[in-house]
């Protein structure tokens, strides 16, 4: 059932999610939530059920236990409506995805279309409006083979975008980019933050996410270990962060 | 052993060789498009969660895989009639070729749909994309790219075997040929002349198949690259 | 006219089960022995060698299996060449299994690694012995697979033996049809006897293939 949460409830909350890959605990009682217009980077080693936890957001992997409501839909329910989830949430994924069969207005406006019986007309000018907020407006007829890693990853997030979801989700959309094409991703997204997006992003970027995070959640074996603004990165307070930090586990 | 071939005697009778082969690939025309939707759909089915419905495309696909076309004609043949319908020998070779080369279709376009990487089906999940809507746009038409050529090939071979259709009495290029035959007494040049037009006849298949994979698949048409 | 099937009638099936065995063994081993060569042909240096295999197996292999078998029993008869059906099926198949092994058969000398050839050569081997020392056994080992998967579809292709009269399980079931007139049941039985043969065949090149996948993953890199 879906209830549309008032303005000072969290659009995205988890609350002590538990989820397992056989014998293998991964998530281990995660608790946050994020505010509307809130960006909140996810971060943490390898292994450390980041992205899992942001899987379980969209409903790409199902939680063994624990409450997860989105955009007021109960998302660790199996009865929850996907239809509805995916048309408020979007995600972008790091080896971007794009339909290699399409082109980038064909990608961008298969969904409007069939999933939101969008008009053909409308959808071809909101392919065009996205793209132009990513700046690849000039790449409407190409092929995704002919764009590079940064432009496919600009055109994922349009595509997500034209569906105008309520909330974002990153699943580490720069890890797959060379350091020149990683930039650009960055200012897009950087851009929509600060035209007031909800985002949640799993990130090693830390420099990025100590600057446009409102909140950074630091995850450790399955756990929240520390969360905070971004200056629990400067100036960490559990041993685990400040080990992560030191490390050299982050690109500043 | 007397070597006196005479070819002009057989070849006057082109008109005949002409009315078989326009059978055969009438014969092979219906069979492909009815077997490339029998053998798609069974392939979805195979890929479903339905335990039975796997189970019997599955069972479908083995058995015909593994027992010869001749035996699968005469069953369809004499199936038919024991349930008291009359069909055409025609209709009967197609039915019967349909459901040989639908097993063979299923296994390829099968292949076609595990070479999908699954993050583009995760990618048009999480665009809120129907599991119906997803096989459509996402995974149908790369799938068949992908298996093209396996696919057509598979298409000229069930041209070549609609000659056992012949033993049904369907009218096509073998059975003229097997007419023809008696009527000259001079099989040799006979069998020599339709063999290589069966030769003709698959080459103009492949012809074929390579001007529709142009109108099928802009991309490649395009930019003149494999998926 | 009429009757019920009895053992008789089963020994009888059984025993044209028996010559269908015999058929494809004929095949395989005159297909396999002319495949070979033919293998060995399509890769000859000499260009004149490889023009000539690759005709004859395109000619082959753009030819229906029922016509090749007409052209061996009725076309050398009437040419004054009387043969009997089995050497005609047995001819013909060897002919037909050649075209296509053969092209197996290449495919898979051509897929060993081409730094395998290279080594080779490095080693100062003649064409013979790297032809017989290092490519063949490899090649071997990457086609055997697909023959056992091409097993299936010779034994299946004697069924049209029956057609030039040679009794072997497709030619024994028409017989006893003449007497019994149950057409679908006699076929289904004889259906049943080729899905038995041919089935276990099927899963063991299925097993094979997977074990080759698996080998493969632990062979050194160069």
């Amino acid at each position: 059932m879906q209830q549309n949460p008032s303005p000072s409830e969290p659009i995205v909350s988890l609350r002590d999610v538990k989820k397992s890959f056989g014998p293998l605990l991964v998530l281990d009682g995660v608790s946050f939530a994020v505010q509307r217009g809130e960006v909140l980077a996810l971060i943490g080693r390898s292994g450390s059920g980041k992205s899992t936890a942001l899987r379980c957001i969209d409903r790409f992997e199902k939680v063994d236990g624990g409450e997860i409501v989105v955009c007021g839909h109960r998302v660790d329910r199996p009865d929850v409506n996907l239809r509805a989830l995916r048309q408020d949430v979007g995600i972008v994924f790091q080896s971007y995805n794009l339909f290699p069969h399409l082109t980038i207005e064909q990608n961008i406006t298969l969904a409007p279309c069939a999933v939101k019986g969008v008009a053909t007309a409308q959808a071809k000018d909101l392919a065009r409006k996205v793209l132009a907020q990513v700046g690849l407006e000039e790449k409407l007829h190409a092929y995704p083979e002919q764009l590079s890693g940064g432009q496919q990853q600009r055109a994922a997030i349009a595509r997500s975008l034209a569906m105008q979801p309520k909330v974002m989700l990153f699943d580490e959309v720069t890890s797959a980019l060379d350091p020149e094409l990683t930039a650009e991703v960055l200012r897009v997204i950087e851009q929509l933050a600060a035209d007031g997006m909800t985002m949640v992003m799993v990130t090693h970027e830390m420099g990025f996410a100590k600057g446009i995070a409102d909140r950074i959640v630091f995850m450790h074996r399955g756990k929240v270990h520390e969360t905070g603004p971004a200056s629990i990165l400067t100036s960490p307070t559990t041993p685990e962060l400040t080990q992560f930090v030191g490390t050299g586990n982050l690109k500043s | 052993m007397s070597l006196q071939l005479d070819f002009p005697a057989v070849l006057e009778r082109w008109p005949s060789f002409l009315a078989g082969a326009v059978l055969t690939l009438e014969l092979a025309a219906f069979a492909t498009v009815l077997g490339a939707l029998l053998g798609t759909l069974a392939a979805v089915g195979r890929g479903t969660h339905n335990a039975l419905i796997a189970g019997a495309c599955k069972a479908y696909v083995e058995t015909i895989r593994n027992t010869p076309l001749l035996v699968q004609i005469f069953l369809v043949y004499f199936g038919l009639a024991s349930l008291g319908l009359k069909f055409s020998a025609f209709t009967v070779a197609v039915a019967a070729l349909t459901i040989n080369v639908g097993a063979y279709t299923a296994e390829i376009m099968r292949a076609g749909f595990e070479a999908i990487p699954r993050g583009q089906i995760e990618a048009a999940e999480g665009l809120a994309l129907s599991r119906l809507q997803i096989y459509w746009h996402i995974i149908l038409l790369p799938a068949i790219e992908k298996v093209y050529p396996a696919l057509t090939s598979q298409f000229v071979l069930l041209m070549l075997a609609s000659s056992v259709c012949s033993q049904i009495s369907a009218e096509e290029l073998t059975a003229v040929a097997n007419y023809i035959q008696s009527d000259t007494y001079r099989a040799f040049e006979t069998y020599i002349i339709v063999a290589v037009l069966y030769v003709i006849l698959s080459l103009v298949m492949r012809a074929g198949f390579w001007g529709l994979g142009l109108v099928l698949f802009p991309r490649r048409r395009r930019l003149g690259t494999p998926l | 006219m009429g009757g019920h099937l009895n053992i008789n009638h089963l020994m009888f099936l059984g025993q044209g089960a028996l010559w269908t065995v015999g058929l494809s063994v004929i095949a395989l081993i005159g297909g396999g022995i002319v495949g070979f060569v033919i293998a060995l042909a399509r890769i000859s240096p000499l260009k004149s060698v490889r023009i000539a295999s690759a005709v004859y197996v395109q000619l082959i292999q753009g030819t229906p299996l029922l016509v090749i078998l007409f052209l061996g029993y009725f076309g050398l008869a009437a040419i004054g060449l009387k043969v009997s059906p089995l050497a005609a099926a047995g001819a013909s198949l060897t002919l037909y299994v050649a075209a296509y092994l053969g092209e197996i058969w290449r495919g898979c000398i051509q897929s060993v690694p081409k730094p395998q050839w290279e080594a080779a050569e490095g080693l100062a081997l003649s064409r013979t012995q790297r032809m017989t020392k290092v490519i063949l056994p490899q090649a071997i080992r990457i086609a055997t697979p697909p023959t056992v998967g091409f097993m299936v579809q010779i034994i299946k292709n004697t069924s049209l033996a029956s057609v030039v009269g040679f009794v072997e399980l497709m030619r024994s079931g028409q017989i006893v049809n003449n007497s019994l007139f149950e057409p679908f049941a006699i076929y289904a039985i004889i259906a049943v006897t080729y899905f038995a043969m041919c089935y276990p065949l099927s899963l063991f090149s299925q097993k094979l293939e997977q074990r080759m996948g698996r080998g493969r993953s632990t062979l050194a890199p160069a």
